[in-house]
């Protein structure tokens, strides 16, 4: 509503001099090449974050290409051996989805009742002091740096929680003490999204429904929380795309034996930790190794990417307008 | 209006105020706050146990040594440098990009032309592709140019810049739009052009905004591994960084590194920096908080 350019010479303009369109020279002053410039140069600046998804799509989908012309696309998607080191090298990539899998539904677990109750308890009963508290605290819970979390799920939660105090039997590492840390890391995410979606639910719906005699739970649950379901699906889908692409975490914790994980004590290589942990050996450009980074790149993208649509086509199916 | 009808449909009536006695909500109002203490526990907890396991290791010897083979003799000199060279470098690329893109998708573009309606939607998509897809970016990028050593300033800087860019211009457009219509309007009257209305008044009433946007942004580029990491930047950096074209460890890169080391020493190498990062970090969310609260003018 505020573009300056939008309105100059467009129809707020215009509609006070109904017989010329475009208004006069003596109107428009005198000619500045210095200001169009300025406007050029502007929107070149714009157009750089076109030529970055451009670039990201370009620099995954070339070298893929090279990876698919030897692999094929089946024996990729659904072989179950990922050993591409090896002599006897094979592309399947289903250890790398398993472990991800797991990774992102234990952490999902642990920051959706986390996130969300957090963000109810922000949104519908705590007062404006407690919240101007609260609210620094979950930002700073977001601001700690992902490979602080990994060092602490690797070092407290698998080594002292899970082996010493629980005495489970699991090893150096686990997609289960990768998936608990992660899941704390994405609690702020949630919460802050999903507040802000119940803080916009109308005050008259919550009135409406006390003065039917409904209790606080009550309306949260039956009133507030269906009004804002598309914000709060918002929220849990973008948890669920950070936990897809987190990777310090994963590469720390989680493991790097590329198995097919039945068992969350089990240690397992996620998408992203495959690509970190490759990127550590020193690959030549070209050869079939540097291509596999790229291809598996490419897969997480299109994950991200979907998930992405599918947030979007929900929020709409969900959206209620006040 | 459904949900209402439904909603309605779902409640029974009670008499009285007596309500949120009943078990169920107050069963509910203590799982809620359960949600909290547990997400605050773990971290007090974290900043307990690193703390804990940090301190024997938290010397001056942090601040001015080199890495070494044996844990009692290494520091982190060259990742603090390496940091700073990263983090100076993203911000004087990202900045100026950002706030240019931000002003004209704010103030200049037409929201009705496709270009401009496109950008919108590349930004919002941009904020969530993962981090480590931009190392891939900078690392196909870097090996277009021919360059054999990827493990460079400003190759970590680029990929760093590019992550954070979309931050900076939503956040930038953020601040922008809270700038009031009616300054635009009187600068607009009084004859100035309209990028004379925004370079001396709009973006100068903005600058809080940006100002905490960017800080934010930069301190997420700060703690960010996974990027550097595709680029090859875990290397046994024993100079001091000197130049954009000079190789370099961050802060993070190295805590991963003696993360992944067998012995004790390294493992309270990497926590005590770690405590480090985190006092930067907070530092520097103080200052974004703090310019958000004292300079913020309420229209």
């Amino acid at each position: 509503m505020t573009s300056i350019t939008a309105r100059k010479g467009g129809p707020g303009l215009a509609s006070g001099h109904p017989a010329s369109p475009s208004p006069s020279p003596s109107l428009r002053g005198r000619r500045r090449p210095g200001e169009a410039l300025a406007k050029v140069a502007l929107r070149l600046a714009a157009g750089i974050t076109i030529v970055t998804t451009l670039g990201i799509v370009a620099a995954l989908l070339v070298p893929s290409l090279g990876f698919f012309a030897e692999v094929p696309v089946s024996d990729f998607l659904f072989g179950d051996r990922w050993a591409p080191r090896f002599a006897e090298a094979s592309f399947g990539v289903l250890p790398l989805v398993t472990a991800t899998l797991w990774t992102t539904v234990i952490s999902l677990a642990v920051a959706v009742p986390l996130g969300l109750g957090a963000a109810i308890l922000l949104s519908e009963y705590a007062s404006a002091r407690l919240r101007k508290v609260l609210k620094p605290l979950l930002e700073i819970l977001a601001g700690v740096p992902t490979v602080v979390y990994g060092f602490f799920a690797l070092q407290f939660v698998q080594a002292t929680v899970l082996r010493e105090w629980l005495q489970l039997p699991t090893g150096a590492f686990s997609v289960l003490a990768a998936g608990l840390v992660m899941g704390v890391m994405i609690v702020p995410t949630i919460a802050s999204i999903s507040e802000d979606a119940m803080s916009a639910v109308p005050q008259a719906l919550r009135q409406g429904s006390a003065a039917l005699g409904a209790n606080r739970m009550q309306t949260t649950l039956r009133v507030v929380f269906p009004a804002a379901l598309s914000g709060i699906i918002a929220a849990v889908v973008l948890g669920v795309s950070r936990a897809v692409g987190e990777t310090m975490i994963v590469a720390i914790a989680a493991g790097n034996q590329a198995v097919v994980v039945t068992d969350p004590l089990q240690q397992g290589q996620t998408m992203t930790g495959f690509i970190a942990n490759a990127a550590l050996g020193d690959s030549r450009v070209g050869s079939l190794e540097y291509d596999t980074l790229f291809a598996v790149g490419l897969l997480l993208f299109c994950i991200t990417l979907l998930i992405n649509a599918i947030s979007i086509a929900l929020v709409r199916r969900f959206r209620e307008a006040y | 209006m459904t949900t209402l009808q439904s909603a309605i449909r779902g409640i029974r009536p009670l008499t009285g105020r007596g309500g949120e006695r009943r078990p169920g909500p107050v069963v509910f109002l203590v799982l809620l706050w359960l949600s909290l203490v547990v997400a605050f526990g773990v971290l007090a907890t974290l900043i307990v146990t690193i703390v804990l396991e940090g301190m024997p290791q938290f010397t001056t010897r942090l601040f001015t040594e080199y890495p070494a083979s044996s844990p009692d003799e290494a520091g982190a000199r060259p990742a603090i440098l390496g940091s700073i060279w990263v983090i100076a470098t993203t911000a004087v690329m990202t900045v100026p990009l950002g706030i240019a893109a931000a002003v004209h998708l704010e103030e200049f573009a037409d929201q009705r032309n496709w270009f401009n309606r496109l950008i919108e939607l590349n930004v919002q998509n941009l904020a969530a592709v993962p981090s480590i897809v931009y190392g891939l970016l900078a690392l196909a990028f870097l090996s277009m140019l021919g360059v054999r050593d990827k493990s460079i300033v400003i190759g970590g800087a680029l990929a760093l810049s590019l992550l954070i860019l979309p931050v900076v211009i939503i956040a930038t457009r953020e601040a922008l739009r809270a700038v009031p219509a009616e300054i635009r309007q009187a600068s607009l009257a009084l004859g100035a052009t309209p990028l004379q209305t925004t370079w001396r008044q709009t973006l100068p009433a903005a600058v809080p905004g940006i100002a905490t946007g960017t800080i934010l942004a930069l301190s997420r580029a700060l703690g960010e591994a996974a990027p550097l990491l595709v680029l090859g930047a875990l290397v046994f950096v024993s100079f001091d960084p000197n130049g954009l074209l000079s190789g370099y460890t961050t802060l993070p890169i190295q805590i991963f590194g003696w993360t992944g080391r067998p012995q004790a020493g390294f493992h309270e190498l990497a926590a005590a920096t770690s405590v480090l990062l985190l006092v930067v970090l907070l530092a520097m969310n103080a200052v974004a908080i703090l310019i958000r609260n004292r300079f913020q003018k309420r229209w």
